[in-house]
């Protein structure tokens, strides 16, 4: 089954496509046909190479959601690698550039490394520090930096025998290397580690426990925002030819994220539109002389209260509501399982789970049998949740372990979990707001070890499979936060079912839901366990429970305290004492 | 060793000012979750008030004090008001990138006015200090360790045993259980803004007559105060006092023993160390994400 695009849809890429491919060569060739003067060719030059750095920053920043108040040591690092291998070392303008981007991606994966137990205030502050201390260091280390005079006379490349030294030839490189950086920036936003990006900026937590690798993925896009802030820099020195200390310095950090706020950090478009137009104010506000910085400062702060999208995401809400793609009929989803029920699929051996001295969990088994439904209750502070929680690798068990399909899995990080067939909702749900419905499937259907769907068609179509099984195919195209709640929980589940789980967590999927709401997850649940999915589920909800355990099991302060088939747990006395305290004597009489 | 105490010295000097800016981190973070780096800045305009007041408009300087402090009061109102309420149930990032922007604003503004040359400002005591044995115990550097001392305790008496400071604790540990309980939770933030304000407007105009006065004079501190906040704990006020008396201490002797070009590298590099071994700090904030 192909995925059909409608007609508005389609008309528009095909107009797209060759228009922007136009306007992008008439940028090019017009300097080259028609002289302009130096002044404006620097003008051009500089907002050419400071976008690529900007769109280094909408990786980041935009899509991952990390801060980085360093753009502007990669960008120096680039520029400084061209203008030392080229005057000093006498290299080759592409080698040398091609040192600089190397130094300034590596460095850019080092600060990367630190996310690894830090993020928020912390990382603004390591990435500060860095800006920082490059500073001191191109200021200082004379000997190979030339200190505060900076680098003279930096040369232009020629490139298959072509001089590029005069300006505007230089500037058609520049241009063509800028549109390229859009277009790749561009293209990552729909790629799978684009996705697994904006996953992590929007809900960290969920990106692991659907299989995105957070830590990966944010050294990757460190080290992507610095190589294009390497590459753009490069280029700054061969266009200007001098390059000094006070030019990477941490305020031009702060003007490149200005722009990129400005433009709108979550869109390629948005970050070049940003540059273009605080390269060009300046010099339309030149009577603001010394004090432009100042009023960017009041800039990124009325940006943050009353246009948090930027610009690009104003005139995009302006095109209206999301446009609703028309799509084939969906497949059926298959989901894992079935084969060799009766076996044991998830195999709890003595867990035990402390805070502290608090005992969360202390010392408990449960088996869970292929293709059952097996639920988990108790009062409230049993260590349900915990459990959960460590069978989803968030915590590490204290003692015991945990086997799925014999192997065993406890300790390792969600992401290792989901590839080894573990999903899972939770009970405040967790999705990624600001993607759309379908996006959010599509990232579940990504985990990795997924073999119901290895290309990125049998992706989409697996997803669109997952949402039409909940009901939700017909909103695919819709923002999950404009949905009501009952929906955003079935796109949870959704999410989860597209990744084909072995084994799948719910924790308590019944809250807040009213009753209509929670009969049609009973009916789904219902569903769910007769494709032979096998199911691990917590609720609070006796009656949904009860509909749907094949067994259940107890919990009270971190011990299990009964466990059986449905009909005998829910009678056993210690069960009813954990629950309504103990049961007098009389009542049992 | 005659060298040694007088580095000393001058080491919990400079500390102490690293702590009292770093106790209004603490403050605004506890109070809010977000770390204000416009702290810095407050500094920074304290000081500069002080040299409108006493060199611009001749004022003594037992009047620009209490001026100065009241001018650091209206800053820490007028911040509040334009650069956090607005996002107050926004994410941690917007809230960060405005408080960044504040600092750019008012950094840049204090430039276009009174441009890139530092000011100097004279210091309070007409008699420079002490001399013990071969030690000399400058008077402002002791001014600044005896109000550091002073702040500290009437912060803990504050907070520990006023119910206006159980009030504002209460809203920092939980805003809206503080509301339920009827504690006015938006005064409380404003009153936190306001008092950290005083407190980096109080170390700025300390500081004043020992650093020239200059723009730059906000971020200088600001960092320095952030990482001895992320060495002691943040969130800690112990931590803070420590953190900020360490790193005074560190960088005066990395300055005299090793290099002083990178004088300001030396806080940058033990920051990186603590981040990277020990990212709670020495006394321990809980980095790691609640599920």
């Amino acid at each position: 089954m192909t995925t059909q695009t409608s007609k508005p849809a389609a008309s528009r890429a095909v107009w797209g496509v060759p228009l922007l491919l136009a306007a992008g060569a008439v940028t090019i060739i017009l300097p080259l046909v028609h002289p302009m003067n130096g002044y404006i060719l620097n003008l051009f030059m500089q907002a050419a190479t400071y976008a690529m750095a900007v769109l280094g920053l909408t990786v980041v920043l935009g899509y991952t959601g990390q801060i980085s108040l360093a753009q502007a040591a990669f960008f120096g690092l680039g520029a400084y690698g061209v203008a030392i291998g080229t005057t000093m070392l006498h290299w080759p303008f592409l080698l040398a550039l091609l040192l600089g981007v190397a130094v300034a991606a590596l460095l850019g994966a080092v600060l990367g490394a630190s996310t690894l137990k830090l993020g928020g205030h912390y990382l603004a502050m390591v990435t500060i520090s860095f800006q920082q201390i490059l500073t001191l260091v191109l200021t200082n280390w004379i000997g190979l930096t030339n200190g505060p005079d900076g680098v003279r006379n930096i040369p232009r490349p020629s490139l298959f025998g072509l001089s590029l030294a005069d300006s505007d030839r230089y500037l058609a490189l520049c241009l063509v290397a800028l549109y390229a950086v859009g277009f790749f920036v561009w293209w990552l936003k729909r790629t799978k580690l684009g996705l697994g990006m904006q996953a992590v900026r929007d809900n960290e937590l969920a990106a692991e426990v659907v299989g995105v690798d957070t830590y990966r993925v944010k050294v990757t896009a460190f080290c992507l925002s610095a190589l294009l802030g390497g590459l753009g820099g490069g280029l700054f020195a061969g266009g200007f030819g001098y390059i000094s200390p006070d030019q990477f310095s941490f305020n031009e950090s702060v003007v490149f994220m200005t722009m990129v706020l400005l433009g709108g950090a979550d869109a390629a478009v948005g970050s070049a539109i940003g540059t273009v137009l605080l390269i060009l104010l300046p010099e339309w506000l030149r009577f603001l002389r010394g004090a432009y910085l100042a009023v960017y400062g009041l800039a990124v702060i009325l940006i943050m209260v009353f246009m948090p999208t930027g610009l690009w995401g104003l005139l995009s809400r302006l095109g209206g509501p999301p446009r609703l793609r028309e799509r084939g009929v969906p497949e059926v989803l298959t989901l894992g399982g079935g084969a060799g029920s009766g076996e044991t699929l998830l195999e709890i051996k003595g867990l035990a789970k402390h805070f502290g001295g608090l005992k969360a969990l202390d010392g408990v088994d449960i088996s869970v049998e292929r293709g059952k439904v097996h639920a988990l209750i108790g009062p409230n502070g049993s260590g349900k949740t915990t459990m959960l929680n460590v069978l989803s690798g968030i915590y590490k068990p204290t003692r015991g372990e945990v086997l799925v399909d014999g192997v065993k899995v406890s300790g390792r990080p969600p992401h290792e979990l989901a590839a080894a067939g573990v999903g899972r909702t939770f009970q405040n749900i967790r999705l990624f707001h600001s993607l759309t419905v379908l996006e959010n499937v599509v990232i579940g259907a990504q985990r990795p070890n997924n073999s119901a769907a290895t290309t990125p068609d049998e992706v989409q179509r697996r997803a669109m499979a997952a949402l039409d099984l909940v009901g939700m195919a017909a909103r695919a195209d819709l923002k999950v936060a404009s949905l009501p709640y009952g929906h955003q929980r079935l796109v949870e589940i959704a999410r989860a079912l597209a990744g084909n789980p072995a084994l799948l967590l719910l924790d308590e999927p019944a809250a807040g839901l009213n009753l209509t709401e929670k009969q049609e997850l009973v009916g789904l649940l219902k569903r769910l366990a007769g494709h032979g999915l096998t199911l691990f589920l917590i609720d609070h909800d006796m009656n949904l429970v009860e509909q749907m355990a094949d067994r259940i099991t107890v919990l009270n302060f971190g011990k299990r305290i009964a466990e059986g088939a449905p009909a005998e747990v829910l009678r056993h006395p210690d069960v009813i004492a954990a629950y309504l305290g103990e049961v007098p004597d009389d009542a049992a009489a | 060793m005659a060298i040694f105490l007088q580095l000393l010295f001058t080491g919990v000097g400079i500390g102490s000012v690293y702590a009292l800016v770093a106790l209004g981190f603490v403050l605004i973070y506890r109070a809010t979750n977000v770390v204000n780096f416009a702290q810095g800045e407050f500094a920074m305009l304290g000081a500069y008030a002080m040299v409108v007041l006493t060199q611009d408009l001749a004022l003594p300087y037992w009047l620009a004090i209490p001026i100065s402090l009241v001018i650091m009061a209206v800053v820490g109102a007028l911040f509040n008001l334009g650069v956090y309420y607005p996002l107050r149930h926004r994410s941690f990032l917007p809230v960060v990138i405005s408080t960044i922007g504040a600092s750019i604003l008012l950094t840049n503004s204090v430039l276009v006015g009174y441009g890139p040359q530092p000011e100097s400002l004279q210091g309070m005591f007409d008699f420079p200090g002490f001399q013990i044995g071969e030690v000399f115990l400058d008077s402002q550097y002791l001014l600044i360790i005896v109000v550091t001392i002073l702040l500290v305790a009437f912060q803990y008496f504050f907070f520990e045993h006023t119910l206006l400071g159980k009030k504002m604790q209460a809203t920092s540990q939980d805003k809206e259980m503080a509301s339920l309980l009827g504690i006015p939770v938006a005064r409380m933030i404003m009153l936190t803004f306001i008092y950290s304000a005083l407190l980096g407007g109080l170390a700025g105009i300390l500081v004043a007559p020992i650093m020239f006065v200059s723009v730059g004079l906000g971020s200088q501190v600001a960092l320095k105060a952030f990482a001895a906040s992320i060495i002691g704990g943040f969130g800690d006020v112990t931590g803070a006092v420590v953190g900020g008396l360490s790193l005074g201490i560190i960088e005066t002797f990395g300055a005299a023993y090793i290099s002083v070009p990178y004088k300001d590298a030396f806080a940058f590099l033990v920051l990186f160390g603590f981040l990277l071994i020990r990212p709670q700090g020495l006394f321990g904030e809980k980095v790691a994400q609640k599920a």
